[in-house]
């Protein structure tokens, strides 16, 4: 059969639900990162100064745009894929000849598709704050797709695992956003005293959000390299681990 | 050619509740197939596994000729499934539905469009194709699934309970559909709890009970079988005791209501020239069950009973 119709069908579906659902989807992170930019980098960061040679507004706006790209790439699997396990219209694809690879590529790009796309909308605020420079949009952008295919990914194992609404809030709530705030979104980890600069080097987010930066303004805590080379290891685990959960039929077939 | 043929299919959940004990069925092309069974008897864990829905524990399905584990992505497009219960997205329009599940099978945009119209035509829903489905009554989310079943053209229709909790308008509205969908040469499987639905629209059948399929045969053989029927009576006046005649068996419901089993070769003549010599009148007189549901309540009573003993 030819897969690249369901692989679509599920990307457009994906698509729709939310842009349809818009003022949950893409309205709340613009009112949020605005008020970041003004309070932490307009207001306090006049009074910061500069971090590794960058006005601090520069410096935390590639990490509060990747923030927002995890979370919201995170956030679209895992209510689409557990909404679709709860109202069982999941056995639409089961029953169908959709093959398990289809059917994670579709969620995991849908997702990849709102991240990016909040990714965007976050940039284009942070021009009203900052002038943003740009050292390797390659980098940026590359980083920027694997990040949201990494966190579309675990949003994807986390909805196939969990059994009510609370279980598919519990990990972005004490997970997600206290290792996003401490990967060095909002401070270089060099300011930080040594054992917790050795800490902080094994939360992965510390090493996306350099190798995002590092496309901006060309400095970074971490080799850039091993970022890659990390983020692209953890894709190819939970990729793995979500097609054995698909085979199994975990938390969606008995 | 066989549309469906099951081996040796067993199913244990992890609970260890055994609900298929190794059954074997065959359906033909072509045929109005009713599955039928009491709750729990392991019709749903059979169509669960056919629909890949349910993991087998052992055994073999095959659809068309096609193994459904050798050969999955052939065997599953041969299959349309309506689920006993609403598992559509309830935010998406009536065509959405019908779309997405074509895109699912891999049909290109313009045929999943004139299909979309041509089944929701058929289920007479074409003016509700922009509504959200929510939105319906709960016959029409009925025949929502039924449609989008059916978009992507399969050769084998399941029909697990299509019309439980329908009122008996759109429940026979939906029976002419079936049968109009299988005389196009769909081949359909068919579970229900009216038995009177699989009298009327099914050729052949299968009973199933705790796990095993206690009878499979042809609806005529099997309903020649039947050598009693349950009547009911209404009588003129009241009576203290049941009346006892030869070669019937008579229960006292009510002071005025008896129910009779007349073996069929007495007939009702003989009854009624018994009742008459004893001087009981009889108002009216109705057929207590159709004699499919005599026919299941026997055999499933059958099997419970042998295996008491």
């Amino acid at each position: 059969m030819n897969n690249w119709i369901p692989f679509r069908t599920i990307i457009i579906k994906e698509i729709y639900r939310f842009v349809r659902i818009w003022p949950q989807t893409l309205l709340p992170p613009a009112i949020t990162t605005t008020l970041y930019f003004l309070i932490f980098g307009k207001l306090m960061g006049d009074r910061i100064g500069s971090i590794n040679g960058s006005p601090y507004m520069d410096y935390i706006v590639p990490g509060v745009i990747l923030m927002s790209v995890i979370s919201h790439a995170y956030a679209n699997v895992v209510s689409s894929f557990y909404s679709t396990k709860f109202q069982r219209n999941i056995e639409e694809l089961i029953v169908a000849p959709v093959p398990n690879w289809v059917i994670l590529a579709g969620y995991v790009s849908g997702g990849v598709m709102r991240g990016l796309l909040v990714g965007c909308v976050v940039g284009l605020i942070a021009m009203l704050f900052a002038d943003l420079t740009i050292h390797s949009i390659w980098i940026s952008v590359s980083m920027a797709f694997l990040t949201a295919t990494l966190f579309a990914l675990a949003g994807f194992i986390n909805a196939v695992m969990a059994e009510s609404f609370d279980d598919i809030s519990i990990i972005p709530n004490f997970v997600l956003t206290p290792l996003s705030y401490l990967g060095g979104v909002f401070y270089s980890v060099n300011m930080l005293p040594g054992i917790w600069q050795t800490i902080s080097m094994g939360n992965p987010i510390l090493y996306m959000v350099n190798a995002f930066r590092y496309g901006f303004i060309g400095v970074s805590d971490i080799d850039v390299q091993l970022s890659f080379l990390m983020t692209g290891g953890f894709i190819a685990v939970l990729a793995i681990f979500s097609l054995y959960l698909l085979y199994k039929g975990t938390g969606i077939k008995q | 050619m066989k549309a469906l043929s099951i081996r040796n299919l067993r199913k244990t959940y992890n609970n260890g509740h055994e609900a298929l004990k190794g059954i074997d069925l065959d359906v033909e092309a072509g045929d109005f197939f009713a599955l039928l069974g009491p709750n729990g008897a392991g019709k749903s864990t059979a169509i669960g596994i056919i629909s890949s829905l349910v993991n087998a524990s052992s055994g073999s399905v095959s659809i068309f000729g096609h193994d459904l584990k050798k050969e999955r992505s052939q065997a599953k497009s041969c299959i349309g499934l309506v689920p006993q219960e609403i598992n559509f997205n309830q935010f998406d329009t009536v065509k959405s539905i019908l779309l997405n599940q074509a895109g699912y099978y891999g049909t290109p945009r313009q045929l999943a469009l004139q299909r979309t119209e041509q089944c929701l035509k058929q289920m007479d829903l074409w003016d509700k194709r922009d509504t959200i489905s929510r939105r319906l009554s709960g016959g029409m989310k009925r025949r929502v699934m039924i449609a989008r079943a059916m978009v992507h053209a399969p050769k084998l229709l399941i029909l697990d309970e299509p019309t439980a909790g329908v009122d008996i308008e759109i429940r026979r509205s939906m029976w002419k559909m079936m049968e109009e969908v299988n005389q196009q040469g769909t081949t359909i499987i068919l579970t229900t709890h009216y038995l009177e639905e699989a009298e009327s629209l099914c050729r052949n059948i299968a009973i199933i009970d705790q796990g095993c399929i206690v009878e499979n045969s042809d609806m005529k053989s099997l309903l020649a079988r039947l050598n009693v029927d349950h009547f009911v009576l209404d009588l003129a006046e009241p009576l203290a005791a049941a009346p006892v005649f030869d070669g019937f068996k008579i229960d006292l419901m009510d002071d005025k209501i008896l129910e009779v089993a007349v073996p069929k070769e007495s007939g009702l003549n003989e009854l009624f020239k018994q009742l008459s010599g004893q001087d009981i009148r009889v108002l009216s007189l109705k057929n207590k069950t159709n004699r499919l549901e005599q026919l299941f309540m026997d055999l499933v009573d059958a099997k419970t009973t042998g295996e008491a003993a």
